[in-house]
């Protein structure tokens, strides 16, 4: 057994991954996980512009009772496109590819992810998938709902099916690649005494979404790739007219559509384990319970797709059976919440920006999950199935919870990442303008919906209009709140304050690096000798152990 | 003292990539990235296998109607094929191991062989569903599916033995691209196995490849009862 030892360590390296190689080459070939995060970071931002667009025109034409700004048909394919590029493009990848990429193999003491070069290809191929959707678009767009259900799609709509299934299809690819390199980096390549129970709960949040990218994403794969051929080819097994079965669609493509929900809130969940712990400055309260409530999220949110079919000619039988799975996965949700909120007890709380993201995530997150428990329930789901009140509610979970997490996320590592604070003033500011933004769009959806306005319609009732003039006024504002965070994140990058290595005095390894790390990381492999979230003095939370006579003559690097 | 000097080989090792500890290291992560991609594969062939059993249970009389005019010696011997190419796989990867280098370019050129062999078999059985209009829908223009050469069992549909033929034509042919993509590793891996650079120290990139080519078999081995040896009872004694 060698001996351990500990170093102080730099706080800032010459040579960081940012300016260690120049050029556009640099960039597009790199295999760092770090650059690869950074790539990442900039097409989902793309991707959600594009997606806020076809929100701003949906609010735009429902400030209205009549159809008067677009057509039905546009309507119909402004919807679909809003779904599929936020659910798809944005969402699914948003925590994993940026954060995940950037942190899975600091938080652990590694060099980088298992398998680099698939990293890389993970990325060319969401673009890739990314272009063939983009040209679906262009070429005409689609309408049939993010959800494709047949027999439309399959044999009635006209416009672009294949196109746009065949981007998801491509794109899930990258999907799957993420996911398998975080398995297998979490299981092979943690640093010397990074045991399970010390890795931090974003890693746990992060294996759980990754078991759920593996082995749903494959399902969604084949699911689009036989209602493109069925499509196509005019054979069947989803379309009536040729004996097949559309609710066998539903099926398959809610076994991994309602799974992709918990790959949206997981990782968010996970941010929020961090940024809760961290900036009480205490454990988590229930540490295991936490993260095996990630893990049971996961095996729970594979049994519960049948909620979608309530109204679909699945038997009532099927229904009790999925209701009360559905219901079940409420636990390990409020688990969680139970236990952040324990954990804010006699903390020593401070309110930077990216714990108003957490808390705010912990209210939005609340409220999304117990109207879940509605429309889990037979009876009341198919009073609201098909209405504004499903609208809110799973805006709740993907934007309340899945967004605000990110965001916060985004501030919180922001300085290990850019190696510049962000302002703290315009982040607290936005934070709030967000989420009164957000509240104000989506809460009297739940209203509306709940009192019969259908969705998916450009024109409604009268009686209706007071919630969605209520609703558009919202999203105006939360679009502001958004552009605030994009105009002063990217002005930091620039001009904002140096970061420190360790800005917040946090324990975790990736905050015992320079601020931007090094292309390796660390200057020499750590050895953990503590616990996740185990606060000390500052000074020591500088310091990281190395495993004796390895060599710091690398660490000169920093100093030249 | 020894230990070290252990390390410091493995280091130098050409094929030890720069973020891995040790060839051990990267040894494990390869191969459980591979079981891990594996388990995708079986969920995205599960997809189609629920499928199938849905309408086999649904359509009982159009699926073996369907089944019974696949021709048995052919899948018989291709599964044959595809097993005795399993035992070469593994002996490429024994000999990889054991550093015997000619038994490993043997053994895999042997693979690759008996895998162009099942795809030639399954092209002659592509061919005649083609001759007998049984390609479904209208994968083939102006060619559409017709069931008259089929003997129809009481109460079989011809929309569903066509139905049967589409799901037949998903699963073969998508194991058949996994075959496909199985040759190309395969070749890939015979032209650095005869430069030698595969041995007892280094040999991750056979074993990996030796899973897939096993994982891919063990697909046709459950696709062969399940499309060729469904109901052949009740064609001669109903």
């Amino acid at each position: 057994m060698k001996a351990i030892e500990t170093f102080q360590l730099p706080s800032a390296a010459k040579v960081n991954y940012i300016n260690a190689e120049y050029g556009l080459k640099s960039w597009l070939l790199t295999k760092d996980h770090k650059r690869i995060a950074l790539l990442y970071l900039g097409s989902i931002s793309f991707f959600f512009f594009l997606g806020g667009l076809y929100a701003m025109f949906i609010r735009l034409e429902l400030l209205t009772p009549q159809g008067d700004l677009l057509s039905s048909a546009t309507y119909n394919k402004v919807f679909t496109q809003h779904g599929i590029i936020m659910v798809f493009f944005f969402l699914i990848p948003s925590i994993p590819a940026t954060l995940g990429n950037f942190l899975v193999p600091m938080m652990i003491g590694a060099k980088d992810l298992a398998f680099p070069r698939i990293n890389l290809l993970s990325w060319y191929i969401y673009l890739l998938g990314g272009f063939i959707t983009i040209y679906a678009l262009l070429a005409g767009g689609v309408d049939t709902g993010w959800t494709f259900y047949a027999p439309y799609s399959t044999t009635f709509s006209n416009s672009y099916v294949i196109a746009a299934g065949l981007g998801i299809f491509v794109s899930g690819f990258s999907s799957i690649l993420t996911g398998l390199n975080f398995i297998v980096t979490i299981h092979t390549m943690r640093a010397p005494g990074m045991t399970w129970f010390r890795l931090p709960l974003f890693i746990w949040a992060h294996y759980a979404t990754s078991l759920v990218m593996v082995l749903g994403t494959p399902v969604i794969a084949i699911t689009i790739l036989l209602l493109a051929f069925e499509r196509l080819a005019h054979v069947g097994i989803f379309d009536p007219a040729a004996g097949g079965d559309p609710v066998l669609f539903q099926h398959l493509f809610w076994f991994y559509s309602h799974p992709a929900v918990y790959i949206m809130v997981l990782p968010s969940m996970g941010v929020v384990s961090e940024l809760i712990a961290n900036f009480s400055r205490k454990n988590v309260f229930g540490y295991k319970f936490v993260a095996f409530s990630s893990l049971a999220i996961a095996v729970f949110g594979f049994l519960v797709w049948g909620h979608h079919l309530f109204v679909a000619s699945q038997s009532v039988y099927a229904g009790m059976i999925f209701s009360f799975l559905s219901f079940a996965v409420a636990i390990p949700s409020a688990i969680k919440v139970f236990n952040w909120t324990a954990t804010l007890y006699k903390g020593s709380i401070s309110y930077d920006t990216p714990m108003l993201y957490a808390l705010g995530f912990i209210g939005l997150f609340t409220i999304g999950g117990m109207t879940g428990l509605f429309l889990a329930s037979l009876a009341v789901d198919v009073h609201v199935s098909d209405t504004y009140f499903i609208v809110a509610h799973f805006h709740y979970i993907m934007v309340g919870g899945a967004l605000f997490g990110y965001l916060g996320g985004l501030h919180y590592w922001w300085p290990k990442i850019s190696g510049r604070m962000y302002p703290e003033g315009w982040g607290r500011f936005s934070a709030l303008v967000i989420f009164v933004g957000f509240n104000l769009t989506f809460m009297p959806q739940f209203i509306a919906g709940y009192l019969g306005m259908p969705r998916r319609y450009h024109a409604y009732p009268p009686e209706f209009q007071v919630f969605n003039v209520l609703s558009s006024a919202g999203a105006s504002i939360l679009g502001f709140g958004l552009l605030i965070p994009a105009i002063y994140l990217v002005w930091s990058m620039r001009y904002g304050k140096h970061a420190e290595a360790n800005p917040w005095h946090l324990p975790g390894l990736e905050w015992r690096t320079a601020s931007p790390p090094p292309t390796e990381n660390f200057l020499v492999t750590p050895v953990v000798t503590w616990e996740a979230y185990e606060f000390a003095p500052p000074e020591e939370m500088q310091v990281v152990g190395k495993l004796k006579g390895e060599g710091l003559e690398v660490a000169d690097v920093s100093e030249k | 003292m020894a230990d070290s000097v252990a390390i410091k080989h493995e280091a130098s090792h050409p094929a030890l990539q720069h973020h891995f500890e040790n060839l051990e290291q990267q040894r494990e992560a390869a191969s459980l990235g591979m079981w891990v991609f594996l388990v995708t594969e079986i969920m995205f062939f599960g997809g189609m296998f629920f499928a199938y059993t849905l309408y086999r249970t649904k359509y009982p009389a159009a699926f073996a109607s369907a089944s019974n005019h696949l021709s048995l010696p052919l899948g018989a011997i291709n599964t044959a094929v595809l097993i005795f190419s399993s035992f070469t796989m593994a002996m490429a990867v024994y000999s990889a191991q054991t550093g015997k280098r000619r038994n490993q370019v043997v053994c895999l050129a042997l693979t690759i062989l008996l895998g162009v062999t099942f795809l030639g078999i399954k092209a002659v059985e592509y061919h005649d569903k083609y001759v007998d209009h049984l390609i479904p829908g209208r994968l083939i223009p102006g060619r559409p599916f017709s069931a008259s050469d089929v003997h129809l069992l009481p109460g079989a549909a011809p929309q569903n033995v066509e139905m049967f033929y589409w799901i037949y034509f998903a699963m073969t042919g998508m194991h058949a691209v996994h075959m496909i993509i199985g040759v190309g590793l395969l070749s890939v891996i015979l032209f650095f196995a005869a430069r030698g650079k595969y041995g007892p120290e280094y040999h991750n990139p056979v074993e990996i490849s030796g899973l897939y080519w096993h994982f891919v078999d063990i697909i046709w081995i459950f696709l062969f009862p399940l499309l060729y040896l469904l109901g052949r009872h009740l064609e001669h004694g109903g």
